[in-house]
């Protein structure tokens, strides 16, 4: 990955880490999202919860250490902090849907100005299928996505109207990119903050959807 | 007191054209020697039900690469591209399930319910030809309780009533797994008498188990 992708990806997963109240409990999806531990808020407590059964998530082990009993939802061995616990896979999703879940983050594919989610396939060409993410979404009180603004081909996700089989309907809260903060309104979407090496004009060319744009716009 | 047989003699109740349920997530808490001993005695046009399609070389993947599963019923494919390819040439059928739907049509079988009522996928293709309630004004999907012939499971540490201590995050779907088949078999690490488990840390009640695949000699 170039230095470049890697920041901005890193720029997305800082923001993101903003957004996490004290207290929390939050899931972070595989890949991008997974960045956000990297940078969790040293004076705020928050616990990462595990969907294959845990609450509790930490960093990987040392060389050496891994237990192959213990792994997160990519597969891979992690950890748990003092303070986490283990249940099944009933207990996981009931701790999802019944609304005991603070934040989810996630990937996606394409988010609309409805806040209408795309990220579990491509028809015909990338069907991974949708893993705990559809749980997810419903569930959690706060579904941020986090994503690059646009495809590797230069082209706008973030649309009027999602154009991929749907993972949610209505559920996206917030949008963060390496470019912007978009917030997801009842109107549509908002745009709260673009990053310092953007514009409000480079945001909105290459947003699809309709973007309110206040007065001012601050920046992160 | 249950059978206690090698995960080769264990897996000799599978028939051809079965339904199985096999706990794990990406071979986290998966019965790997049952899963090899299936493969070897050659059983085929297999229905599995497990949460993902695992890896090419290990676990449960194993047999979607051996061409002896007809039918997948997974929330998770992404990991073993043999699975996709599969499923696009039409090889083998793949039903995706989202992934706490899959946990509770699982359950509801084993705890005598029909189904349950969720709102996760409504309005994604999910809610695709199923009845859908309003109960206290909130909209639900109707998803019907899922059964199997056999399940097979994976302890840390089972006793010879079949109570099991599953550790850490292979707890996954061994639970609600156990309940829902007619023939649950758990492979398990370590086998101990009766009272070898403390009762206050059993993972798996011995009720909903059939059998116990052991390498050790009983």
């Amino acid at each position: 990955m170039s230095d470049d992708k890697q920041s901005k990806r890193d720029r997305i997963a800082k923001r993101i880490a903003q957004e996490l109240p004290d207290n929390s409990l939050v899931n972070l999806g595989i890949g991008l999202p997974t960045l956000v531990a990297n940078h969790l808020p040293k004076d705020k407590l928050v616990l990462l919860h595990s969907e294959n059964g845990f609450i509790g998530l930490g960093p990987e082990p040392e060389d050496g250490l891994e237990d192959l009993r213990l792994v997160n939802a990519g597969g891979v061995p992690v950890t748990i902090v003092p303070g986490g616990c283990f249940f099944d896979s009933s207990m996981s999703f009931a701790i999802i849907r019944g609304g005991h879940l603070d934040v989810t983050v996630l990937g996606a594919l394409e988010v609309d100005q409805e806040g209408n989610l795309a990220n579990y396939m491509i028809p015909g060409k990338f069907v991974p299928g949708m893993g705990g993410a559809m749980d997810l979404v419903v569930g959690a009180k706060k579904v941020i996505v986090a994503m690059e603004h646009v495809t590797k081909a230069g082209e706008p996700k973030i649309l009027p109207k999602c154009t991929l089989p749907l993972t949610a309907r209505r559920e996206v809260d917030l949008i963060v990119t390496d470019l912007a903060v978009i917030r997801v309104h009842h109107d549509g979407l908002h745009l709260e903050e673009i990053s310092e090496e953007t514009t409000v004009e480079e945001v909105v060319e290459k947003t699809a959807a309709k973007l309110t744009v206040p007065r001012k716009v601050a920046e992160f | 007191m249950k059978k206690i047989l090698s995960p080769k003699d264990a897996v000799n109740v599978i028939h051809d054209k079965a339904s199985i349920m096999v706990s794990g997530f990406m071979c986290c808490g998966q019965a790997l020697r049952l899963i090899d001993a299936l493969l070897e005695k050659g059983s085929k046009d297999l229905t599995l039900i497990t949460n993902d399609s695992g890896f090419p070389d290990r676990g449960v993947g194993k047999l979607i690469v051996a061409g002896r599963v007809k039918k997948l019923i997974v929330s998770h494919i992404g990991l073993n591209p043999e699975a996709g390819r599969k499923m696009n040439a039409g090889e083998m059928e793949v039903e995706l399930v989202p992934q706490g739907t899959l946990a509770e049509r699982i359950r509801c079988s084993g705890a005598g319910l029909g189904g349950v009522l969720t709102p996760t996928g409504l309005g994604t293709e999910v809610e695709k030809g199923k009845q859908k309630m309003v109960v206290d004004g909130q909209e639900y999907l109707l998803e019907r309780q899922i059964h199997a012939d056999f399940a097979f499971l994976k302890a840390d540490t089972c006793d010879r009533y079949g109570n099991a201590f599953v550790a850490k995050s292979g707890k996954n779907f061994n639970l609600v797994m156990a309940m829902a088949a007619q023939h649950a078999i758990v492979e398990t690490d370590e086998l101990v008498p009766a009272g070898g488990i403390d009762p206050e840390k059993v993972t798996i009640p011995g009720v909903f188990v059939n059998s116990i695949a052991w390498e050790g000699k009983p």
